[in-house]
């Protein structure tokens, strides 16, 4: 089965936010951030945990099922394919999302959606954010 | 060189609460960085007017390569200093670079003083003036949890901000960057509390595409992977710079007890190996940098009976564990974190904050400085009538506490004990006594740092080399730094960024030149800055050198004033100045 974005060890992150940079450089040819499909953050602050906001790449995900244009359908493991073309730029994708990790980007008029490539977790020194299959199948 | 690129300056008028983009074609031959802010500060400071004066600007700049190559984390500050009324130049990393890089600012230049304390909000929008009254008073870390729930951009965002020591002009107070770094040593602490600003946060979101993925990815790619393959990873993320604590002790390079010993019998246990297994909870990075060596240790305290503990997670580092643990005889962790915690959340410089209590200790057994004057009689390895010092320093009851806020060389011009108030250039001293070098470093480096030049490891490297070998060495490393400077590279990845790396990465984001083109300008900032602070009053025949640093053996061993006065002259000569001696 195709394997999916998993952030189980956030305790070693370190917040070097390399796999930002990785999803906004090579997904988007971007050098922003605000791009990037992961996004890291603190709990509250320098002093608390870091917190991984990333596509849950869910069996039956209901972005897709909002998707009223075809431009996100459901993937075979987990999360969705995006079709880029075919996105009218609703948003009803970013209201739709259960844990609420899509962002929606003004300029491309477009949501930036977790492709489940594993690219960020290629530059993820300290093996932080994996990708997994799911153990249940669920 | 780099001929469209257009530096965007933010200007922001305190007084008039005004600002304004100001677009600098001309300065883009200096690449950004330390290049940019030090021609900002030469033409915008005022050399007749004290350094506190609200006209004295404040310039912030990182670099065309900050955070998006591995390990290009900082962003620089230029003053003039309250400590030395000399040039101020400071570093910081965490989330600052990438902050500004997100608002779309490459500099931030801030000049005049506020009606009343306020704080700026800057983002790609701009700057909001706003109301820090209620934050006046407060602690670095109170500040600091306030903000972050009254601004924007959460996880992108830069939050600096002083303490008390900065709002009451404390000459070493510093500016905290994202609780864990911050611009120290120099004063830039005092600097924003004389202009009433308490804070700054800045955040954006600016969209800045690739212009060759192609290539910059591949530049990027070798870059990460050296970057975490390397024994940087193992020497700056393992241990961290408390590796040094052992290291240096066992050579005698380590100040002790007021630089009275280059040993301490309790280095073992204030080592970086003892603070890993013992305190050590996590590790973090500045934004970009895949090493990540900020060091957080847990620092548990009983404040009441009944099993009634606080926790709280403090950084360290090699200049902390010398400056308040060595320099101060102390022979615990716990020691140290006590007086972390208080520099902290004061907002004083450590190594400064340190240093100046070696003095005050030795000082007051010698009889110069009574206890009656201090309150308290501070002893080495006792932290209680340290922390009350700290404390009256922040807010002096009498002339003795105003002369501390002014510094150890201050301190000692007031009250005598010049041969052990351990400063150079009338900056406390790091963590190194490794030799001539060493001192001749920090004595003659821009910003009196052993960051400058590099001293402590010319000593070490070229210990059997000649004088004229040693001060070359210097001068070439400080011009080369220079230049890493420019491009707000942390120093520890100094080994990554060779300068065909150099030459690689910024011509993979468009910006072509020459190794030559890069020396010229490591060159032409060196001479910019010695300039600069020759107006602001530096002079070489002014340089004093505490005897202390001669009787006590280094790391190369006993020391000789005459040898080190000749290489103060041999450094004159070599970078074309007449020595007055």
């Amino acid at each position: 089965m195709a394997k999916i974005l998993h952030a189980k060890y956030m305790a070693k992150c370190i917040g070097c936010y390399s796999c930002m940079l990785a999803c906004a450089r090579v997904i988007r040819h971007s050098f922003s951030l605000s791009k990037s499909a992961i996004q890291i953050r603190t709990a509250g602050g320098l002093q608390s945990r870091f917190l991984a906001d990333i596509c849950r790449g869910c069996l039956d995900p209901a972005c897709a099922r909002a998707c009223h244009c075809g431009a996100l359908l459901p993937r075979s493991g987990g999360g969705v394919k995006f079709i880029p073309d075919k996105c009218m730029g609703c948003q009803d994708c970013v209201d739709a999302c259960v844990v609420k990790t899509i962002r929606f980007d003004h300029e491309s008029n477009k949501p930036v959606i977790c492709i489940q490539c594993g690219t960020c977790t290629r530059f993820c020194p300290h093996q932080v954010i994996t990708m997994e299959e799911r153990e249940d199948g669920r | 060189m780099a001929g469209k690129r257009i530096i965007r300056v933010l200007d922001i008028d305190l007084t008039a609460e005004k600002m304004e983009t100001i677009r600098r074609e001309d300065l883009a031959p200096y690449i950004g960085g330390i290049g940019v802010a030090a021609k900002l500060f030469s033409e915008l400071v005022q050399p007749d007017k004290d350094p506190m004066d609200p006209e004295q600007p404040i310039i912030f700049a990182n670099g065309p390569m900050s955070t998006i190559f591995p390990v290009v984390t900082k962003t620089v500050a230029v003053f003039r200093s309250p400590l030395t009324g000399e040039w101020g130049e400071s570093y910081a990393g965490m989330r600052l670079a990438l902050a500004m890089r997100m608002s779309g600012f490459q500099a931030i230049v801030i000049r005049g003083k506020a009606a009343r304390p306020v704080y700026l909000s800057i983002g790609n929008h701009g700057v909001r003036f706003k109301d820090a009254s209620a934050l006046w008073g407060l602690t670095v870390s109170e500040t600091g949890s306030i903000l972050r729930d009254l601004e924007p951009g959460r996880g992108h965002r830069s939050c600096i901000r002083i303490g008390p020591a900065g709002e009451k002009g404390v000459r070493f107070a510093n500016v905290n960057v994202d609780t864990y770094r911050h611009f120290g040593r120099l004063g830039l602490g005092a600097l924003f509390g004389s202009k009433n600003l308490k804070a700054m946060v800045v955040y954006g979101e600016r969209e800045e595409k690739i212009e060759n993925f192609a290539k910059y990815n591949q530049v990027y790619k070798e870059i990460y992977t050296r970057a975490v393959t390397t024994d940087i990873m193992d020497k700056y993320h393992g241990l961290g710079t408390a590796i040094n604590v052992n290291g240096l002790n066992h050579l005698n390079g380590l100040p002790t007890r007021n630089l009275q010993q280059s040993s301490f019998e309790h280095a073992e246990v204030i080592g970086g190996e003892s603070f890993a297994e013992q305190s050590l909870v996590r590790k973090m990075a500045c934004a970009g940098c895949p090493v990540g060596c900020i060091h957080i240790g847990l620092h548990r305290r009983e404040f009441g009976p009944g099993y009634d503990y606080e926790s709280k997670y403090l950084s360290y580092d090699h200049e902390l564990i010398f400056a308040l643990g060595s320099f101060l005889g102390m022979s615990t962790q716990d020691k140290i974190y006590q007086l972390i915690d208080a520099v902290e959340e004061l907002g004083l410089d450590a190594i400064t904050a340190g240093v100046l209590l070696g003095w005050v200790t030795e000082a007051c057994q010698r009889g110069i400085i009574s206890e009656e004057q201090l309150g308290v009689k501070p002893e080495f390895d006792k932290t209680e009538p340290y922390l009350e010092i700290l404390r009256r320093i922040v807010h002096p009851p009498n002339e003795l506490y105003q002369m501390l806020a002014l510094g150890a060389y201050a301190a000692a011009q007031r009250y005598g004990g010049q041969e052990y108030a351990m400063t150079l250039g009338k900056t406390e001293i790091a963590g190194y006594h490794t030799g001539y070098a060493n001192i001749l470093g920090q004595a003659v480096g821009a910003r009196h740092s052993h960051l400058d030049n590099a001293g402590y490891s010319v000593d070490q490297k070229l210990k059997n080399k000649s004088p004229e070998e040693k001060v070359a060495a210097l001068i070439k490393e400080e011009k080369w730094r220079n230049v890493l400077n420019c491009l707000t590279i942390c120093l520890f990845a100094r080994e990554i960024y060779q300068v065909d790396t150099v030459i690689a990465a910024l011509d993979s984001i468009g910006i072509s030149v020459t190794a030559e083109e890069l020396e010229k300008l490591g060159h032409d900032i060196f001479e910019i800055k010695n300039t600069t602070r020759k107006q602001l009053g530096f002079a070489f025949n002014n340089l004093h050198t505490p005897e202390r640093f001669f009787e006590t053996a280094s790391l190369t061993g006993k020391l000789d004033r005459q040898q080190f006065e000749e290489m103060l002259d041999l450094y004159q000569k070599q970078i074309g100045v007449h020595s007055q001696r």
